[in-house]
């Protein structure tokens, strides 16, 4: 038995939560240096597990497995393939930049790093359950705490209506799989909620028509896919600034994660059919959540609007059910994560200075916050899928995917690139260059050290993904490999 | 008549104990001459744990055997059941310690054993006569306790409408039985055989309305808002989960007793059940959305778990009524929780107004995160108890194949998100008048710290291990097929 790196990864944050949760609440300095070291340690371990993946071996590594209810073939089964080893990175380094961003909250931050944290903890068990109830036991834990991290800390105006609408969003939409997975549960005949057994199950092909639909939806709600993206960019909105940046950066790869791993693996024949449908409805968040992004104001309902538009890339990307559509998806999870966090901590830090984030009132920002414009605008190139940064090596497979499936929507899909250049470019100019209003000035005052370091991590982290896609690339197509397998069965 | 065997000791050692332990309280009642009633409560808790553990190791049955002349049927259903209600009457005591005018009077706690005592004869009872002698010996404690407070309008209001209708639904139930017994002409549950299609309905409708009003489903659910807002609020606890838990154990043994799923009318008593169980789900849920009283809200709320509950046994399996127990199990340890904040909090602040909480995270942070398990619980969100009850109980329905039902359950639960959700709000988000609480902390008296601790970790236990204790709970199922 090898050191259970995953389990640990997984409990690490409780842990915190409850060393946290028993500390004095008036030692907020300590508390927040115990929640930094928390992230930290976080961090270093799923890098760890990202440098230590062996993609030449490729498949389900890390495994752990401990019987949790035999009787009804329940277990604690974790481990990471090509696909999900990247998400654990990304969770790890919006974890630590997220504690880091949150340095300033002064109400109550026992109770906020508690609460982030078990979300955190929900987040890495469902990108390592291998097993479809400890799957749904995670993901609920990484969904509720939202609730309490928007409505008690988030933006006074729309909190208490945004984190309501969010939750009932996404309880509906896992209950709604839950009754699907239950379905496939008795379905099999092989009492057991693995999920690599579960692939070997032969659904008929009856059920899993009916029941891809169900399973695939209530997951990619979370995904922000139309017509349930709705609740999203309220909550983005609504959320203080290192829960956006969990918000749009991880949780929404939640769902789509969990909507390949259990729509798609477990229901292919299910996939084949309702790919048109699904890409119909990809297509549509990919050029109408850019188009409503363009029209935008206020600058994190901008951002939450073009995390819609490219989360519809990853779905997109799913329901080519090609290689190149998957493996970009998966590159694009990790590069959208990554880049909207920086974006909502960028974001979070005008905000807190100019107290406004109406693109109109701003202006000049590049002056005094030059750390904040540059990664902003690094950001934004990724965002065009730009060469040279991570947006373009996650996009281009994805578009050549669809190319091969339904070349016009690959043309439709490809509008949204212009657009996003359009919107992004403006807010861009607005907000970091012109003339800075009066009433700003000598308000904004520089940020933190630490903001710089947590920036500067994102930002380098985009850069070199897009200078050497090598270093993520074969790892998401060796996870891929798998899922062409499941697919290959079936033709 | 059968001779007396060590056996038939055993079968009834909790009993036999909780009875010593009353007459022990009453004996130091009388001694004390009522001064210094408060620390009885620790006598009481005390001497639970004590019985639970002991109990717990000896009382367990290996093989399930008839004792008492058939009275008593000694089998693991019946074991769970009552490991339970002493485990709930042991919290329910501690709670009642600083209530004012029923912890510093000793006969309070006297009654609560008579009524667990009650109980655990119900769980294990196998005959008609002495199935209703255990729901009155249950009941009469239960309608003076929740009257108790006598210069208090809407606790004697509380009593004697619980007692009203307790009555006329006994009353019906008993109906049922000499029905039974007319035709048939035994009262022992093992022999009743060869229903007619008008007794058998006649006998589903009467003692099916005398137990929905036990578990208070809907539409024999009146009397519990009222009831559960006027008594006590630890006797509301113990009203709203031990003696719930007794009703389903009776409505399990002589459903699935009587009409066991190879039998001609089990598809339309379980047809009948999953209606009951919408209704009671859809109302419960609904109405207590609109609650401006905690109290009442959570009265509503156990209506619309009773339902929940209720969808396990329609699924008429192992897995079904196994689920049903492990419901019942995480239900009586959250909504103990629930009652226990309740008490705590209304003790300090004489409110039971919902919006009274406002600003409570910050008087005392502990008691809202117990809050927020609790609440958590219910709502039915993972790590905590409640999620995994929910899973395997919906997972029964689908097995069955109700799928809708389970839909129906899910809809539900969703609604009843909202509301929970709500009250967290409130505790978390909105601040007292004059945004000063920390001029108003709620100190929190000794019996409730340890109570809510326990119950606390007890959610988080079965919510995270829950594999042992889903054993536990289908092997008194196993009794049953």
């Amino acid at each position: 038995m090898t050191f259970p790196i995953l389990s640990v990864i997984i409990f690490s944050p409780i842990v915190g939560a409850l060393i946290l949760l028993l500390m004095p609440a008036e030692r907020k300095t300590e508390i927040r240096v115990v929640a930094l070291m928390t992230a930290t340690f976080a961090l270093i371990l799923s890098f760890w597990v990202y440098l230590n993946y062996d993609q030449v071996a490729a498949g389900y590594q890390f495994i752990e497995k401990y019987a949790w209810m035999p009787q009804l073939g329940i277990s604690l089964h974790l481990g990471v393939d090509g696909i999900s080893t990247p998400l654990l990175l990304l969770t790890g380094v919006v974890m630590f930049t997220g504690v880091i961003i949150s340095w300033g909250i002064d109400d109550r931050p026992r109770e906020f790093f508690a609460f982030l944290f078990l979300l955190a903890s929900g987040v890495f068990g469902v990108f390592v359950a291998l097993d479809l109830f400890m799957l749904f036991f995670f993901y609920e834990i990484a969904v509720f705490p939202m609730y309490l991290l928007i409505a008690i800390w988030g933006w006074v105006k729309t909190r208490e209506y945004a984190a309501m609408k969010l939750t009932l969003y996404l309880f509906i939409g896992s209950v709604v799989a839950l009754v699907g997975a239950l379905a496939m549960y008795f379905a099999s005949g092989l009492e057991t909620f693995n999920m690599l057994v579960l692939e070997t199950a032969n659904f008929s092909v009856e059920f899993q028509k009916i029941w891809f639909l169900p399973v695939f939806l209530g997951f990619a709600v979370l995904g922000g896919i139309w017509p349930f993206h709705n609740w999203s960019p309220d909550g983005h909105v609504a959320a203080p600034t290192a829960v956006s940046m969990f918000h749009a950066g991880v949780l929404m790869k939640l769902g789509a994660f969990a909507a390949l791993r259990v729509g798609i693996m477990l229901l292919p024949e299910g996939a084949k059919f309702w790919a048109p449908l699904i890409l119909m409805l990809a297509t549509v968040n990919v050029v109408y959540g850019a188009f409503i992004a363009m029209i935008q104001k206020d600058l994190k309902y901008m951002i939450g609007f073009s995390s819609v538009s490219h989360m519809g890339l990853v779905v997109l990307g799913f329901a080519t059910l090609t290689e190149q559509g998957m493996t970009g998806a998966g590159v694009q999870m990790f590069s959208h994560g990554v880049m909207t966090a920086l974006f909502f901590a960028a974001t979070g830090m005008v905000y807190d200075r100019a107290h406004t984030r109406q693109i109109p009132e701003l202006g000049g920002m590049m002056k005094p916050l030059p750390w904040v414009g540059v990664t902003f605008i690094i950001g934004g190139l990724v965002s065009m899928g730009m060469p040279g940064f991570s947006g373009f090596v996650a996009e281009f497979p994805i578009f050549m995917g669809v190319w091969q499936v339904k070349p016009w929507v690959a043309i439709l899909a490809v509008i949204s690139i212009v657009i996003t250049a359009a919107y992004i470019m403006l807010a861009i100019r607005r907000t970091f260059f012109g003339e800075m209003p009066k009433e700003l000035e000598g308000h904004i005052t520089p940020i933190s050290a630490m903001d710089k370091v947590a920036l500067g991590l994102l930002a380098g982290l985009m850069t070199i993904l897009g200078i050497f896609p090598s270093i993520m690339v074969p790892m998401v197509q060796s996870g891929v490999k798998n899922v062409m397998d499941i697919l290959e069965v079936i033709k | 008549m059968s001779t007396f065997t060590p056996t038939m000791i055993i079968a009834i050692l909790p009993e036999i104990l909780l009875l010593t332990l009353g007459l022990l309280i009453l004996i130091l009642d009388i001694v004390l001459k009522g001064k210094d009633g408060r620390n009885l409560g620790w006598v009481a808790a005390g001497g639970l744990l004590f019985i639970l553990v002991l109990s717990a190791f000896l009382a367990k049955p290996a093989i399930p055997t008839d004792v008492f002349g058939g009275m008593i049927r000694y089998d693991m259903l019946g074991y769970v059941f009552k490991m339970l209600f002493i485990f709930g009457a042991m919290l329910t005591s501690l709670f009642m310690m600083d209530s004012k005018k029923l912890g510093n009077r000793g006969e309070s706690y006297i009654l609560l054993l008579v009524a667990t005592i009650g109980m655990n004869l119900m769980a294990s009872a196998a005959d008609l006569i002495m199935l209703y002698l255990a729901i009155e010996t249950t009941s009469i404690p239960m309608y003076i306790l929740a009257g108790f407070m006598r210069d208090d309008k809407k606790s004697t209001e509380a009593g004697l409408k619980y007692l009203l209708f307790g009555a006329m639904a006994s009353t019906v139930m008993l109906y049922g039985f000499s029905l039974i017994f007319g035709f048939t002409g035994t009262t022992a549950l093992a022999a009743i055989t060869g229903f007619s299609l008008p007794l058998a309905l006649g006998v589903i409708v009467l003692i099916l309305v005398g137990i929905a009003f036990k578990i208070s489903l809907a539409p024999f659910h009146f009397w519990a808002p009222d009831v559960y807002e006027g008594a006590p609020t630890p006797i509301t606890g113990f009203l709203s989960t031990a003696s719930k838990a007794a009703g389903f154990a009776v409505l399990m043994r002589l459903f699935i007793g009587l009409f066991p799923p190879a039998s001609a009318y089990a598809p339309s008593w379980t047809l009948i059940m999953a209606v009951l169980a919408t209704i009671t789900m859809t109302v419960g849920n609904v109405v207590a959305l609109s609650q401006s009283n905690i109290k009442r809200m959570l009265a509503y709320s156990s209506i619309a778990h009773a339902g929940y509950a209720l969808v396990g046994v329609v699924s008429l399996s192992e897995l079904g009524v196994g689920s049903v127990t492990f419901y019942l199990i995480a239900y009586v340890l959250t909504n103990l929780a629930a009652f226990g904040i309740i008490a705590a909090f209304s003790n300090v602040t004489g409110s039971d107004k919902i919006s009274d909480f406002a600003g409570m995270s910050r008087r005392n942070s502990g008691l809202a995160l117990a809050m927020l398990v609790a609440f958590l619980s219910l709502t039915g969100m993972p790590p905590f108890g409640g999620f995994v009850a929910k899973v395997f109980v919906f997972a029964a329905a689908v097995k069955a194949g109700m799928v809708w039902l389970a839909i129906v359950g899910i809809l539900n639960s969703i609604v009843g998100l909202y509301y929970y959700l709500t009250v967290l709000k409130v505790v978390y988000l909105h601040r007292m008048e004059g945004e000063n609480e920390e001029a108003h902390p709620i100190p929190l008296s000794r019996p409730y710290a340890i109570a809510l601790a326990v119950l606390s970790a007890g959610i988080l236990l079965i919510g995270i291990i829950f594999g042992p204790w889903f054993n536990i709970a289908s092997s008194a199922a196993a009794g049953l097929f």
